[in-house]
């Protein structure tokens, strides 16, 4: 939606253009039909388009909706315990989740990306004897490169009334939980850019 | 649960030929026998943790009933266990934790410091009136004009920022003042505030340079003693590098140095005056891009070497921002004399008292209506060019052996005068340099222009009338479309000049050295069979 007014929905992300947006470099115009001419972009896939028949051009609405796939994916996350697995695999809200408490709050390993894991097999027995199957099925953020400093702010705001985690790859992602309670939620406010100097800056 | 009253529901049950398993076991004793022997068994106690089952399944019901949860049975089991876990607490009665005291409640004494007034607030409160505009800039009406574009801080954040400057005002001796913006941190933030110190001030800070620059001359005297006695051993060859004169830095009140910059990590801790800048930060700012950690002295590991640490970073990149984006309507400042707009060293300027403020459409629409009142920063890192090679003449009597001045003359270089209309800065690639919109559309009368930076990301300007503010919530960097691409290193430097006298050829292969030898050898016996015939010859 533009004007909060008028909302259209958004088709999910395809291969394609997920592959796509990440060449296309630049802020957004505004306009979902703007269209970004490939040729400059990425010139087999304007090849490829042209021999398919359809013109090279990437619509910025595909580039939305790719930035926002690639968004949820990479940086989406929930505090540990909020969403549990049953045997049978399917993945519930836990409604008896009470929150975090203040030291597990301002520990990065207590959030996970909320996406398909793909650390969790590398992990060596000793970790996996530790987990705990049926809330620590996902990703923790502990892993996430670069290791060390990691690419993640944890901030306490008012006085540690409320735990914010800012990403630091995409800039503008801020995540946001109060302890002890069952409040946690993320927001995007930005330009819609990938950080890729995020090495150079730490 | 002891006999149920009759408006129980469960009134009677427990009669003999009442309950609903009547049929389960027919005969009355035998009946009354199996209850008491299922009761016997739940009041069972356990060995290992001394409770019951019959008490425990009560403690559960109990609970139940009284919060009455959605989908119990799905959480039934977590219920059991909250109730044990209820158990042991009971149980440590005795030995007492020490309250910890939540952080909360160490940030609110804090923040109860802000909050109290002292007693001899009411007589500066007079004294104030009579000098003339308030020093305190009224935080709160500038963050309502911020909010109605969605930005700024939430109110109560405002609210002991503004709090927070009012102490500083009473700590130090301060003209005007300006909440700047707030740049974020990995650890902690910053919030900045813009201070015109008044004049007596400064001069005590040249005085701390003052001793500064003794003290540097203490060590250089001790320097110069240890250099003679090295010179009395064998020194190595002097090199021949000199370092590119030490471009000097504005002095406070001009250019860069105009305003003094104190920040805190929150409202509520103490205001820490950051150092002035110099044109080297600057340059070596606008080469890295770093994150700031919130800790002032923390180092900044960067090539090319950050001279300074973050506090020194963070006060290049506030100079850098709002030399690049504090903006005002045109108009609204003027020239104090208009001799002085040509001349470059224009700083000053004042409010212009005939100044009509352009419609808030008009301000959207054309750029134009909206000028630069701080001065850019040219390459070399300052607002006044200097000419660096001016300073070496002291040093030419000492190096003679020097050759001519290997650089050519810097060029002098010009920024774009004070006060020029926005709508002349450059964009990047196909972005425009500013975004300008009305904070809405619904209510043109009240609605107010609101100018977005997109070199400085973060970087807001509002204006509606005559009021006007510009303000920074970001990271502290710039934008640019394409990645960020350090500074390659320099090239290894040659060892010596290559000539005529010196040159590096390769080394003698074995072959090569065992046929010389032999070819010397075969001269030598034919210089002594020469000699030899010579000798015969006499």
């Amino acid at each position: 939606s533009l004007n909060c007014l008028d909302w259209s929905l958004l088709t999910p992300a395809t291969k394609e253009m997920l592959a796509l947006a990440e060449q296309v470099k630049g802020r957004f115009q505004g306009d979902p039909s703007f269209e970004y001419s490939l040729a400059e972009i990425n010139a087999e896939a304007a090849a490829r388009l042209v021999e398919s028949g359809k013109e090279p051009v990437m619509k910025e609405e595909a580039r939305l909706i790719a930035t926002i796939e690639l968004i949820d994916r990479e940086v989406g996350i929930v505090p540990r315990g909020a969403f549990v697995k049953t045997p049978l695999g399917s993945v519930h809200e836990n409604r008896h989740f009470e929150g975090l408490s203040l030291e597990e709050a301002k520990k990065l390993s207590s959030y996970f990306h909320f996406t398909d894991p793909v650390n969790l097999k590398n992990k060596t027995l000793m970790e996996k004897a530790d987990l705990d199957p049926s809330t620590d099925f996902l990703d923790s953020l502990e892993h996430d490169i670069p290791r060390g400093k990691g690419s993640w702010s944890i901030q306490l705001e008012k006085a540690g009334a409320v735990v914010l985690l800012r990403s630091l790859l995409w800039l503008g992602l801020t995540f946001y939980h109060v302890p002890m309670t069952k409040q946690f939620g993320y927001v995007y406010f930005g330009t819609g850019e990938k950080n890729l100097d995020l090495p150079f800056m730490l | 649960h002891g006999p149920y009253q009759p408006h129980e529901p469960g009134y009677g049950l427990d009669q003999p030929g009442y309950s609903p398993y009547e049929d389960v076991i027919p005969d009355t004793h035998a009946r009354m026998l199996a209850i008491k022997n299922a009761k016997a068994y739940l009041l069972k106690t356990s060995t290992k943790s001394g409770l019951n089952l019959y008490d425990h399944l009560a403690n559960i019901l109990t609970k139940i009933l009284d919060e009455q949860p959605t989908n119990t049975v799905d959480i039934i089991e977590n219920i059991s266990k909250d109730v044990k876990w209820a158990q042991f607490r009971k149980k440590m009665d005795t030995l007492r934790d020490e309250p910890r005291i939540p952080p909360t409640f160490e940030a609110a004494d804090r923040c109860k410091a802000l909050f109290i007034r002292e007693a001899g607030e009411e007589e500066r409160e007079e004294v104030e009136e009579e000098m003339g505009e308030p020093a305190l800039p009224n935080v709160m009406e500038v963050a309502f004009y911020f909010e109605q574009a969605g930005i700024g801080l939430s109110k109560d954040e405002s609210y002991y920022i503004f709090l927070a400057l009012k102490n500083l005002i009473r700590a130090q001796p301060v003209q005007t003042c300006r909440f700047w913006g707030k740049i974020l941190g990995l650890e902690m933030n910053y919030i900045i505030a813009e201070v015109q110190l008044r004049e007596g001030e400064e001069e005590e800070e040249a005085g701390e340079e003052g001793e500064g620059t003794t003290a540097e001359g203490e060590k250089e005297t001790d320097e110069a003693e240890e250099d003679e006695q090295k010179e009395k051993e064998a020194e190595p060859p002097k090199s021949t590098y000199k370092p590119p004169p030490a471009i000097p830095k504005e002095a406070n009140g001009t250019g860069t140095n105009k305003f003094v910059y104190f920040v805190c990590n929150e409202p509520g801790k103490p205001w820490v005056k950051l150092p002035p800048v110099t044109p080297a930060q600057i340059v070596c700012a606008r080469k890295i891009k770093k994150f700031f950690t919130g800790c002032l002295d923390a180092p900044v590991v960067s090539f090319p070497p950050f001279p300074g640490n973050e506090a020194n970073y963070l006060r290049a990149q506030i100079a850098r921002i709002s030399a690049g984006t504090h903006v005002s309507p045109t108009g609204f400042y003027q020239f104090a004399d208009e001799e002085e707009e040509e001349v470059e060293g224009a700083d000053t300027y004042e409010e212009n008292p005939d100044f009509e403020p352009p419609p808030v459409a008009e301000m959207v629409e054309s750029l134009a209506t909206w000028a630069h009142h701080v001065k850019s920063i040219l390459k070399q890192g300052r607002c006044v060019w200097i000419n660096p090679t001016q300073k070496s003449e002291e040093n030419e009597e000492d190096e003679e052996e020097e050759e001519e001045d290997e650089g050519e003359e810097p060029q002098e270089e010009r920024g774009p005068p004070l006060l020029t209309l926005i709508s002349e800065d450059e964009g990047m690639k196909d972005i425009p340099a500013w975004t300008a919109q009305a904070s809405t559309n619904l209510i043109p009368e009240y609605s107010v222009a609101i100018l977005q930076s997109n070199r400085w990301p973060g970087a807001y300007a509002f204006a509606s009338g005559r009021k006007f503010e510009n303000i920074y919530f970001g990271w502290g960097h710039k934008y640019s479309p394409e990645s960020h691409t350090p500074e390659l290193p320099p090239p290894a430097q040659p060892e010596y000049p290559s000539g005529t006298e010196i040159t590096e050829t390769v080394d003698p292969t074995v072959e090569e050295e065992m046929a010389f030898k032999i070819a010397q050898e075969e001269d030598l016996a034919e210089a002594e069979e020469e000699e030899d015939e010579e000798v015969e010859d006499d």
